[in-house]
């Protein structure tokens, strides 16, 4: 059976928005996403241009899967953060239990900065991200939800 | 696993095209791709080698409509099939919802597609689901080849829980969207289940 489907209510989507501006000023960087370690886009801010948020996340996603892994290789647990840096622009990602706090940022930052930021707002993003996932548990629990009026039309009018 | 965000009313699903190296499982992605209406849609990334296999996964997020106000958009993957990069695909398979096992009809292939599908058992195992467990659909690609096994014969081998089974040619379109559909549907009546 897949896993309980993980669920963002509105008021602690807008606590993580708040949380990736406050940071995205702090570390004076481009964007800030926030996204699940299995690829799917959870929330950003900033100037993303006409970059594709969507397969950016599951690259990010795919791309701190690769780096654990390696990690595991030569005997670490994990590689809590993976920078890249490039001639104008760089990304630093730190690894936030499930999920994965990305920041892109340019020459008006520092990696230095941006690391100790990032460490700083991690707690506070970890603690949302529990209470979403405390949440998400009681769904499976409480199965009166708004899913489980879903019918089978519903579904068949995505494919007619 | 499904991600529900209720702040923007989306349901964001992740399915895996799994099989033996060259059976198809890209060209179902790439035909799904050209087929579809650019606003449903998102770019298709392929890592692949200079030679066009697949070294780490391919990917396209694509929208299928609403169900009940909240978008439905589901993040289709395909693993690398060759037989080395087995930790690649075991890492595309995490958080995964449902799968699609896309075999090669061709009787040569019958070994490698066998050896497969073990190995996406194993691989589920691993990260602790059940494919008996999971939405699950199988592709028997490649039907208009000269040399396929027979439809009884494959079903037989390959067939693992009652599963949909359709036929394929996915250069062609054919039954591409037909898998798609069947393995969606699952995944939301899942979602439903709770």
């Amino acid at each position: 059976m897949a896993e309980t489907p993980f669920i963002i209510q509105e008021h602690q989507f807008q606590r993580i928005k708040n949380i990736l501006a406050r940071l995205c000023v702090e570390c004076a960087a481009r964007v800030v996403f926030l996204v699940d370690r299995d690829g799917q886009p959870i929330a950003f801010h900033g100037d993303i241009g006409d970059m594709d948020t969507t397969s950016f996340s599951s690259l990010a996603a795919g791309n701190v899967a690769a780096t654990s892994s390696m990690a595991k290789l030569i005997g670490e647990d994990a590689f809590p953060g993976v920078v890249h840096e490039g001639e104008r622009e760089s990304i630093y990602i730190s690894v936030i239990g499930r999920s994965l706090l990305v920041i892109v940022f340019d020459e008006r930052s520092t990696v230095g900065l941006v690391k100790i930021r990032a460490k700083r707002t991690s707690f506070e993003i970890a603690a949302l991200l529990d209470e979403a996932t405390h949440d998400s548990d009681q769904y499976r629990i409480n199965k009166n939800t708004f899913f489980s009026e879903i019918t089978d039309e519903d579904i068949d009018s995505l494919f007619s | 696993m499904t991600f529900i965000n209720y702040a923007s009313r989306e349901i964001n699903c992740k399915i895996v095209y799994y099989g033996p190296g060259l059976c198809g499982k890209t060209t179902n992605l790439q035909y799904i791709y050209d087929s579809t209406a650019p606003q449903a849609k998102g770019k298709l990334i392929s890592l692949a080698t200079e030679t066009d296999r697949t070294l780490f996964f391919d990917f396209m997020p694509l929208e299928l409509g609403t169900v009940r106000g909240f978008k439905t958009r589901f993040h289709l993957y395909t693993v690398p099939g060759q037989v080395y990069y087995d930790a690649s695909r075991k890492l595309i398979l995490k958080g995964v919802d449902g799968v699609v096992f896309v075999a090669d009809s061709q009787d040569e292939r019958m070994d490698a597609n066998i050896e497969s599908l073990y190995n996406l058992e194993e691989n589920l195992s691993s990260q602790g689901y059940d494919l008996k467990q999971l939405p699950y659909v199988l592709q028997l690609n490649k039907r208009d080849l000269p040399n396929v096994t027979p439809l009884e014969e494959l079903t037989e081998e390959l067939g693992r829980k009652g599963e949909p089974i359709f036929e394929a040619v996915a250069t062609n379109g054919t039954g591409v969207f037909d898998t798609l559909k069947a393995v969606a549907k699952q995944v939301l009546t899942e979602l439903r289940k709770g």
